[in-house]
């Protein structure tokens, strides 16, 4: 892996003992902790308001921001850490919990003091048990050592970090469903509003959910500096952030870059980072932040790694998630997978997405395996407009959450750059089909 | 429910498709524009539930100053400003979108479908859907109908996922027994297996169904939905008065349903109301008289039947010697009927519409009352002193299981033994049988105890004391017969503790058979006459108004049994009641029967006290005549025929108005309404009280009246002879000023304020002591589960199977003492007879005492208790 | 086994003390529980239902919402093979079919041995690494069919011991002394925390 400066949360992952307790006092840890204790809570709030550092889950919102919306006087608080990485494309939290599980405890434990959480939860993929015996150990090692606990390094800041761990289930990464899992629920999505966890969050408490690579910021800006965060980065993206480049590059990777200065087209052809398409060959598509964004072409490779830019170009940094497609790759094949996959993820409470994406799963296998029709592309594109209404970005959507719009995202990217390959399969299954399939039901049988 | 009324004061103001409308302040959008005529349509909200926003169907287009964006109008609560548009091209889009995905999987056998011409997701489609399916994939198959309970079937292919019956399950009933299974597009409802949706609420799921997911095994297939006659009426399978709409075809009930009305069931209903109406069709149902004849009882004509009670009557060697048993399966007119012939013409006394097993008619009526509204209004605290509310009353429970959940209301429950309601309650204690009165005194006393009462720690006591003490507003009081095993007297020296020491507090006596109430308030009870009024009090007001009045107050059902078992009745009429049964001394009950001259039953079904009399009267049941009836809050509504009677089955009030007539008394009733009119002008109570004011109010009437002719009941009078007059006038063509004259004259002559007889007011015996704690003997705890033996749930035949029988019960620290294995069979003896049994350790059970459930088969509990004890005490003996 | 062991209805009460609701223990306790048995049986899910308090309906309403929990046998190796999009470019799929050719089975059957069962899953967050999988949730990352053949056998030989059978996950759990513990914040505790409270000026 190769890392441009500074590293701010990757700066021991070339340690063997990056994930001990021993290891992170001897690099630092821990500080950041008596630091924030010397000062206010709100002093910490502050700092973190002042990095303005933006959430790493997705959808990019100000951590600080997202703190401030706690309503006052309502108590108890909780701090809930989304560990549960599941974004197709995106590979980050697990190594942060892996490598430096005591980084991200650091920050849980700022932003408890700072926030006035009085429990925190750690909630880790669950098919990620390396993860979770790290953060244990980890966590016993810092309750052994006085880090978290009660009277927190002889104060009177007392906190406790409970691990927790899914079952898997994608969804489980959007908050409040994440917030449904952990009530031991099945992870639906709550509607918001009224269920803003901030406001209406874990046991109907208000509740800070902030994702992991996210927390592990923390523990540098309180040693360094909000402002020294913030002069990181670009004008709406400040600081560093990790990004993991995959599919058709020479040197797939994750790479940690200062934020909105590095541009698509150095993430994937630097030698330095990805180093290129594979083989030499052409670029024919990349995701720019997980298999949920729109998809980017050769004309985006030269917008900065930056939020706003992105979001304005039509698509999203999302979670840090580049996956490259080259020329040999097929549109309809890669569609079709990744609709799948939100067909596979939907939690099946909303009836559009329940129905619609496994809907617009089986035309699509019913074109790729060639029993497509003509009429097939209108219906996929009215099937999504009427879970995504004029399948637009930043996309409308008729259910709750935005899993159905996600699938959504690669049809409509797919069918506007690269229609032609859909066509063909369709033309050349009308030619070379005599009759319909006799496991392939007639539409009569529904009339 | 949404309903049309008044804009409220403190509105928000609305803009719903360009017309202001203005909402309560937090209500949600698809309630505005419904009051306002505008129908969102909707699979998954239901006004009676939590909303969750997952069908989609009724997104809308709302406007927050944000521009317009799609939201569930079931979850968005109106603000103002808001501007809405049901009707935009981007709302009909998603809409149609939502029914076209929801159809993709659902089977189209709409045809063989029970809810086919009901259901909600086929009249969209008809009204909105498009003709033709652009889905030509495999639908989803799944094995069905698979049975989740005794009573309802599902078919998970038809399921539309809306989480109502889950919702329903967990959230109303607290039965958490079918559940969302899978994930996503494999998302099904389903129990774990072998673990039965037996909820007492399961048929609601059946009710609210947006499809025809959930059946009912007792309707599949049976009628279609166009071919069903309809009326509302009143659920008599209790005394909570739960509205329902009876269906039938082909003079035929079909089924039952839940009516929502505001103050009782909430469009609920539980499983035995609900599937009862198999009970009306009955195998068995008695259609015509039947005579003795040496052993057997044979068809015999009416007149023959009737000159035989009218004979016997006649000849009773005294007024004294007549004694008349039952009435909560009749009507308020069927009653007063009766009342009037027993009191008013034969001159006796000694009528009793409960059988021992209630509460005396005096605690019933003139304790102050409380609504069931005032009983569950929030914040409030709730003492139970009742019988376990979830087995007897079961919609009464879910009212106060909401009032608990979700209305922060303070429920402190005093039971012999661990209910339904428990986990429910801030506290809960199981007294010893019979000390429940002196534990109440000091729950409610001015200092805390030190000392242990009734088996209850001082500690317990105290700490519950402090709860009561601590109650925001007037205490109310759940009081019913928690055991039939112990007399009423201490429960009715419970409820002159609490009155004593907290005078404000309001009662709601809980008796469980269908019309009780209404009987006693008729005067189905000795020392009572119709109106809620003491014989001594009304004597003078019914002698100007009745032939006759008794000469002096009469015998309860125990006093006429014992002197029928001495031989002193010579007429025993049985209204609608099964003292073999059903009466807590079965010895008595027994030795009554043979004792009795002539035992008359008037019943729909034979039962085994029927079967013992001379003369049995073939009657109308439910569904099969018309009249009003009066639950427990005192709240009276209407019930309705639907269809006709079986062969030549009566009316119980045709058979008083004939046999007072054989006797030489014209009633001059003949219709129910001529009675319900005399009832509204005489009985105190019951003045102002019309069919009229009964007709404009659905929710029924709670009496008495606040005033003699009160406000409201006025106008609406006035309203309706209005628009009579005014139908007349357009017909005749001519003036009609007399029914204007009618009114006034009924404001002059039908209320007499001044000189009606007070109401009867609550007077507290002293109790009879109970005997000094005996370390050998347990005292016996008898009560009720919702299926039993008794002849109408016997009668349904999807009901019949679930009575679920009784062993006895006893505390796991007793079982230990005995030496008793669980489930080893026990001797019980009392001092009456002796039982065989198996026995089942239970903590719910106090030490000290066992528990028994009364009318399952194989085990007579009655058999072990005389009534003339405060309490049963038994001894167990390994058998 | 069905029902949890006394030893893991210890643990399970120490990780439901770990949570202000006792529900929130469900998805660890299934954990445990499959841990146990290799796959979740009726009667261990209706004795977690009892230790949280709800109806075995409930929870499994909870364990079937998620793809881990296996309500039927498995194979004591269960070999997750990554097809998503990252995979799928670099040759997940070829992997997969592989997998299936090698021990002759489809996505979700077990061999014969009841040694393998193989699933086609979803991203497990090893995108740079792909193709990926996954055996009993331990990572293998850049697999080749030569390298998962080679790995097929070591299993097969018992010369793995480092990964455990189907079911175990971590193998490190979180343990609270009690004398660290700061202890449950039940939501009825509307106080509003101490180091709040207390100080504007910083608690060392």
């Amino acid at each position: 892996m190769t890392i441009d400066v500074p590293r701010i949360i990757t700066s021991r992952f070339d340690r063997d003992d990056s994930f001990t307790l021993s290891g992170y006092e001897a690099t630092g840890g821990y500080q950041a902790l008596r630091k924030a204790l010397a000062s206010s809570p709100q002093a910490v709030a502050d700092e973190v308001k002042t990095a303005s550092l933006l959430g790493r889950g997705g959808a990019g919102f100000p951590a600080g921001v997202k703190w401030g919306l706690a309503p006052e006087n309502v108590w108890p608080r909780y701090l809930v850490v989304n560990g549960d990485e599941s974004e197709p494309g995106t590979y980050k939290d697990r190594m942060l919990m892996e490598l430096d599980p005591h980084q991200l405890i650091e920050g849980v434990l700022l932003a408890c003091y700072g926030i006035g959480c009085g429990q925190a939860f750690l909630y880790v993929r669950g098919e990620m048990p390396l993860a979770q015996e790290r953060i244990a150990q980890a966590l016993n090692d810092a309750y052994a050592a006085g880090y978290v606990g009660k009277n927190i390094l002889g104060t009177n800041f007392s906190v406790d970090v409970i691990l927790s761990w899914g079952a898997g289930a994608y969804i489980v990464g959007e908050e409040t469903a994440l917030i449904e899992s952990l009530e031991g629920n099945r992870g639906m999505p709550r509607l918001k509003p009224p269920f803003f966890p901030a406001a209406k969050g874990l046991y109907m408490q208000p509740t800070i959910v902030n994702n992991v690579e996210t927390l592990s910021n923390l523990p540098w800006i309180i040693n360094n500096g909000g402002e020294a965060f913030a002069a990181l980065g670009a004008e709406t993206s400040r600081g560093t952030r990790m990004f993991a480049v995959s599919g058709h590059v020479k040197n797939p990777g994750v790479f940690e870059v200062e934020y909105g200065v590095s541009t698509f087209r150095d993430l994937i052809f630097k030698p330095e980072y990805a180093g290129g398409i594979l083989g030499d060959r052409e670029l024919k598509a990349f995701i720019p932040g997980g298999a949920s964004a729109p998809w980017f072409f050769e004309e985006h490779l030269n917008l900065p790694l930056e939020k706003v830019t992105v979001d304005r170009a039509g698509s999203m940094l999302g979670s840090g998630a580049i996956v490259v497609m080259d020329e040999t790759t097929d549109a309809v094949k890669s569609c079709l997978r990744i609709v799948r996959f939100f067909a596979r993820e939907s939690c099946g409470k909303c009836t559009p997405c329940r129905e619609g994406t496994t809907w617009l799963e089986q035309i699509l296998q019913r074109i790729y395996d060639g029993y497509g029709r003509p009429t097939d592309l209108d219906l996929l594109m009215d099937v999504s407009d009427n879970i995504s209404p004029g399948i637009s970005w930043p996309p409308k959507q008729t259910t709750i959450c935005p899993l159905g719009p996600s699938a959504v995202s690669p049809i409509a990217s797919a069918m506007k750059r690269f229609r032609p390959e859909f066509e063909a399969r369709i033309a050349f299954a009308e030619q070379n089909r005599s009759s319909v399939p006799v496991d392939f039901p007639k539409a009569a049988s529904h009339a | 429910m949404p309903e049309s009324e008044a804009p409220p004061i403190d509105g928000v103001s609305v803009e719903i498709n360009g017309h202001e409308v203005i909402a309560r302040k937090g209500e949600l959008l698809i309630d505005a524009a419904e009051r306002a005529g505008t129908y969102i349509p909707r699979f998954c909200y239901h006004e009676r539930m939590k909303p969750v926003g997952m069908c989609r169907m009724c997104l809308v287009e709302v406007d927050t100053g944000r521009g317009p964006a799609l939201q569930p109008s079931c979850m968005i609560e109106c603000t103002p400003g808001m501007k809405v548009d049901t009707e935009s091209e981007i709302t009909k889009k998603a809409q149609d979108g939502v029914l076209e995905f929801l159809l993709v999987n659902h089977p189209l056998d709409c045809p063989v479908c029970d809810k086919g011409g009901e259901c909600p997701l086929q009249d969209q489609t008809m009204a909105f859907g498009p003709g033709e399916s652009r889905f030509v994939e495999e639908k989803r198959h799944k094995e069905k109908p698979i049975p989740i309970s005794d009573l309802v079937l599902l078919d998970r292919e038809r399921c539309i996922l809306c989480d109502r019956c889950t919702r329903f399950a967990k959230e109303v009933a607290g039965d958490p027994l079918i559940h969302f299974i899978n994930r996503g597009n494999d998302t099904e409802i389903n129990t774990f297996p072998d673990e039965p949706f037996s909820s007492y609420f399961s048929g609601n799921t059946v009710q609210i169904c947006p499809v025809g997911a959930l059946t009912a095994s007792s309707y599949r297939f049976k009628a279609r939905p166009w071919d069903l006659d309809t009326t509302e009426s009143t659920c008599q399978m209790c005394s909570v008065g739960c509205r329902i709409s009876i269906d039938s075809s082909r003079d035929e009930v079909q089924r039952f349903a839940g009516v929502d009305i505001d103050p009782v069931n909430w469009g609920w209903l539980c499983d035995k109301g609900r599937f009862s109406s198999e009970a009306v069709n009955a195998d068995g149902r008695l259609s015509e008289p039947l005579l003795r004849e040496g052993d057997s009882l044979i068809p015999a004509r009416w007149s023959d039947a009737i000159r035989r009670v009218s004979d016997a009557l006649a000849k009773a060697s005294s007024p004294q010697a007549i004694g008349i048993i039952g009435g909560a399966r009749l009507t308020n007119e069927d009653n007063y009927a009766w009342a009037k012939l027993a009191k008013g013409v034969l001159g006796t006394d000694n009528v009793d519409a409960q059988l021992g097993d209630g509460l005396p008619a005096e605690v019933v009526l003139g304790l102050p009352a409380a609504t069931i509204d005032e009983v569950c209004a929030p914040g409030g605290t709730v003492l139970l002193l009742a019988p376990d509310v979830k087995e007897e009353l079961p919609v009464l429970f879910l009212r106060l299981r909401h009032a608990a959940v979700s209305d922060r209301v303070t429920l402190i429950e005093i039971s012999p033994r661990t209910t339904g309601i428990t986990s429910l309650a801030k506290a809960s204690v199981q007294p010893r049988p019979g000390e429940v009165g002196e534990l109440v005194r000091a729950l409610v006393a001015r200092s805390n105890t030190d000392r242990d009462i009734a088996g209850i720690a001082a500690e317990e006591i105290n700490a519950i004391r402090a709860l009561l003490s601590a109650a925001n507003g007037p205490l109310k009081v759940v009081l019913g017969r928690a055991s039939v095993a112990e007399s009423a007297d201490a429960v009715v020296d419970a409820a002159a503790a609490v009155i004593e020491a907290r005078p404000d507090t309001r009662f709601l006596p809980v008796l469980r058979r269908a019309n009780v109430r209404g009987a006693l308030d008729m005067g189905m009870a000795p020392g009572v006459l119709p109106g809620r009024v003491a014989l001594e009090d009304a004597r003078e007001w019914y002698e100007s108004r009745w032939a006759k009045v008794p000469a002096s107050r009469g015998l309860d059902t125990e006093g006429i049994l014992r002197a029928a078992a001495d031989g002193r009745i010579d007429v025993l009429v049985l209204l609608g009641a099964d003292p073999l049964s059903d009466f807590p001394d079965q010895d008595l009950a027994a030795r009554a029967l043979t004792g009795a001259r002539t035992v008359v039953s008037i019943d729909t079904i034979l039962n085994a006290s029927s079967r013992r009399a001379d003369v049995v009267l073939a009657a109308a049941g439910f569904a099969e005549k018309a009249g009003t009836t009066t639950n427990v809050e005192g709240r009276v509504n209407t019930v309705s025929q639907r269809v006709t009677p079986p062969g030549t089955a009566r009316a119980d009030w045709m058979l008083a108005t004939e046999i007072a007539s054989r006797l030489g008394v014209e009633f001059g009733f003949s219709s129910p309404q001529d009675i319900l009119d005399e009832i509204g002008s005489i009985t105190p109570a019951y003045l102002g009280l019309s069919i009229e004011a009964l007709a404009a109010s659905p929710d029924g009437i709670v009496l008495p009246l606040d005033l003699p002719v009160d406000e409201l009941v006025d106008e609406i009078i006035e309203e309706i002879i209005k628009d009579v007059a005014a139908e007349i006038e357009t017909e005749t063509g001519e003036p009609v000023d007399e029914f204007i004259d009618v009114l006034a004259m009924t404001d002059d002559d039908g209320f007499v304020a001044g000189s009606t007889p007070r109401l009867v007011s609550f007077v507290a015996d002293a109790p009879l002591p109970v005997p000094p704690l005996d370390s050998y003997a347990f005292r016996l705890i008898a009560t009720r589960k919702l299926y039993d033996q008794g002849t109408i749930v016997q009668s349904a035949t999807s009901l019949a199977p679930l009575a679920p029988g009784t062993s006895l019960l006893v505390n796991p620290w007793d079982l230990d003492r005995l030496g008793v294995a669980e489930s080893g069979r026990v001797t019980v003896r009392s001092s009456r007879s002796s039982l065989t049994l198996s026995v089942t350790s239970d903590p719910g059970v106090p030490r000290g005492a066992a528990a028994l459930v009364v009318s399952q088969a194989d085990v007579r509990v009655g058999e072990l208790i005389d009534v003339g004890d405060p309490v049963t005490e038994i001894r167990i003996e390994t058998a | 086994m069905a029902r949890l062991t006394a030893e893991n209805v210890e643990l399970a009460t120490e990780i439901i003390g770990h949570f202000p609701r006792p529900k929130s223990a469900l998805i660890p306790l299934l954990h445990l529980a499959q841990e146990q048995d290799g796959h979740l049986t009726d009667d261990a899910m209706v004795h977690i239902a009892d230790l949280v308090d709800v109806t075995p309906a409930e929870v499994l309403g909870t364990a079937s919402f998620y793809e881990m929990f296996k309500m039927e046998p498995v194979g004591r190796y269960m070999v997750n093979i990554c097809t998503n999009i990252s995979c799928q470019l670099r040759g997940g799929e070829e992997l997969l079919e592989h997998a299936e050719n090698t021990l002759g089975i489809r996505p979700g059957q077990t061999t014969a041995d009841g040694l393998f069962t193989i699933e086609d899953v979803e991203c497990i967050a090893a995108c740079t690494e792909a193709p990926c999988l996954q055996v009993n949730y331990r990572y293998f990352h850049k697999i080749t069919n030569n390298e998962f053949d080679e790995l097929i056998s070591e299993l097969r030989s018992g010369a793995r011991s480092d990964i455990p059978a189907h079911g175990t996950l971590a193998q490190v759990r979180q343990h609270i002394p009690a004398d660290r513990q700061a202890g449950s914040v039940v939501p009825e505790n509307t106080e509003v925390p101490v180091w709040l409270s207390v100080s504007e000026d910083g608690n060392a």
